[in-house]
């Protein structure tokens, strides 16, 4: 039997913010449970979804997959490694793409992949070639190369995200809303590599999305995730059966959403 | 040797992004530049004054060469101490904490390339206004003992990337004001270590202090060099205690980072960008 891509093992992660109803001088923090008990398997190979509204957990259980953050209780475990006692061997396995794409603003898409490539300690002869590869193949313009990012549009800073977060081979790629405030075209030519990446190169990638229509397009399986729990876990078909339509036709992931959480995905657009 | 030449590579990724960063923001480092060389320059005239203000005779050109090097000196240590305390500060102005706390590169191989870089920039940056600075004011190095003062001043910069480290741990803690705790750090620094003064001029508490103070040393030791020839034999000492002393902060400015760094990851603190 292979080894799991990643496994989640009753996964806890709290944080405490300043409680702002106990007063201006107040120190006093409250808990904010942000994952509770999540357990989860993904195997080699697949893309696995994880869907939920801002708030819900979803990022936390990125970073946390990402070496970011240490869970409380609870283990996590890359292709077998565990994320804290084997940090070092874990980062060489993953990368990440985040919703806000963080890069060094007034350096190029070059130079930013550049520094990414030393990082990680790529051959840097073969890192420029295929940077530029990269680059082309998601349909970012030539003489946008060497422009500074500041100057790039939102969906040309999150195609280098995302070429960045390929360029280092990654075995297990975390997509954080790699497609949120992009424009459709753009969306749609994140989407298509993603997929690429899968069947061409056999990597296994976690992505959160609150966008239902691409969770559907992209997953393998899919988590919806609501208040740090778990509330639903299957195929996209799977979830769809286990609702049925408000208006009598195919149910979508809207209404599954709804249905497991009681509230649609755009009434808990609520940063936590 | 595969691990070793990766490891090389990632402390090259900050050296080459640091230099890149010179590149991207060089009005900037135009600013910085003209402001220490301003700085050097009124200390400095603060030496070419003394007789006026005192209205007595005095050596004046022991003076300036003393107060000039004592300046260029603090002008080196601090870039280098500047540089390694900022290498999170950046990171979180940048907001690409995440991305290089997430790489596979140790702190440790962080450190490494932050402080070469630190190092040749700080050379670099001191040389132009020693060369600006002297086009002001007639130096007499004819008894220098050069060579030694380079030994002492690189082994000086040891402790100043211990202490760098240590600074650094204070933009990891504090996402919005970490960056100006550590101003606060270098001031006290400037202060006790005898910089633009004899550290005896200092109270007897504060002597105390400056006692524990790298730069103190680096600082005697420079212009006993540059001033009195002092042999490189006689600087050994200074010397090996620079570097025992350095390599004891740097060891415990490694493991308080690490601590830190855990501390951040526990608490969900690198994700704020300040």
């Amino acid at each position: 039997m292979s080894v799991l891509a990643l496994k989640l093992n009753k996964v806890r992660k709290l944080f405490y913010k300043r409680d702002d109803k106990s007063g201006k001088f107040s120190r006093r923090k409250r808990e904010v449970v942000a994952l509770d008990g999540v357990s989860l398997v993904v195997a080699p190979g697949e893309i696995f979804g994880v869907l939920g509204p801002n708030g819900s957990g979803k990022s936390t259980l990125i970073r946390l997959v990402s070496t970011l953050l240490i869970p409380d209780s609870g283990e996590i475990r890359v292709f077998g490694h565990d994320i804290v006692r084997e940090e070092a061997v874990v980062k060489r396995m993953i990368n990440r793409v985040s919703v806000d794409a963080a890069f060094f603003k007034k350096f190029s898409p070059l130079e930013n992949l550049s520094y990414a490539a030393r990082l990680y300690g790529l051959p840097m002869r073969e890192a420029r070639v295929r940077m530029r590869a990269i680059l082309a193949r998601l349909g970012l313009k030539e003489e946008a190369f060497t422009q500074p990012m500041e100057q790039l549009s939102r969906g040309m800073q999150q195609k280098v995200a995302v070429a960045r977060g390929f360029l280092t081979s990654p075995i297990l790629l975390l997509l954080d809303e790699p497609t949120t405030g992009l424009d459709p075209h753009s969306k749609r030519d994140v989407q298509a590599f993603v997929r690429e990446i899968r069947d061409t190169h056999g990597a296994t990638i976690l992505l959160t999305t609150h966008d239902m229509e691409e969770a559907d397009r992209l997953c393998d399986r899919i988590a919806v995730i609501d208040n740090g729990k778990i509330v639903a876990l299957g195929t996209p078909a799977e979830l769809k059966r286990l609702v049925k339509a408000e208006t009598g036709g195919t149910p979508t992931l809207e209404d599954v959403f709804l249905a497991l959480t009681g509230h649609r995905l755009e009434e808990t657009e609520v940063e936590a | 040797m595969n691990a070793l030449i990766r490891e090389f590579r990632g402390a090259y990724a900050f050296v080459e992004r640091n230099i890149n960063l010179i590149r991207r923001y060089w009005g900037w480092e135009i600013v910085w530049l003209i402001y220490s060389l301003v700085n050097s320059l009124a200390v400095t005239y603060i030496g070419a004054g003394m007789e006026r203000i005192s209205g007595k005779t005095l050596d004046t050109q022991y003076i300036i060469t003393y107060l000039l090097v004592g300046t260029l000196i603090w002008s080196y240590l601090s870039v280098i101490f500047y540089s390694i305390s900022e290498m999170i500060a950046w990171e979180r102005w940048e907001g690409t904490i995440e991305y290089t706390f997430m790489a596979p590169v140790s702190r440790f191989t962080h450190l490494v390339g932050t402080t070469l870089f630190a190092i040749g920039y700080g050379v670099g940056r001191t040389l132009v206004i020693l060369l600006i600075v002297a086009a002001f004011f007639h130096l007499d190095l004819t008894n220098a003992n050069l060579g030694g003062a380079v030994l002492l001043l690189l082994a000086g910069s040891v402790s100043f990337v211990g202490l760098g480290i240590l600074a650094a741990v204070l933009p990891l803690l504090y996402p919005e004001r970490g960056a100006q705790m550590t101003n606060a750090a270098a001031a006290v620094l400037l202060l006790i270590s005898g910089v633009y003064y004899p550290v005896a001029t200092l109270p007897g508490w504060l002597q105390a202090i400056a006692a524990g103070s790298p730069a103190t040393y680096v600082i005697e030791g420079m212009r006993g060099c540059l001033l009195h020839g002092a042999s490189t034999v006689s600087l050994l000492p200074t010397v090996f205690y620079l570097i025992g002393a350095g390599i004891g902060v740097t060891a415990v400015g490694l493991w308080v980072f690490g601590r830190v760094e855990r501390y951040a990851k526990r608490t969900g603190r690198l994700k704020r960008s300040g």
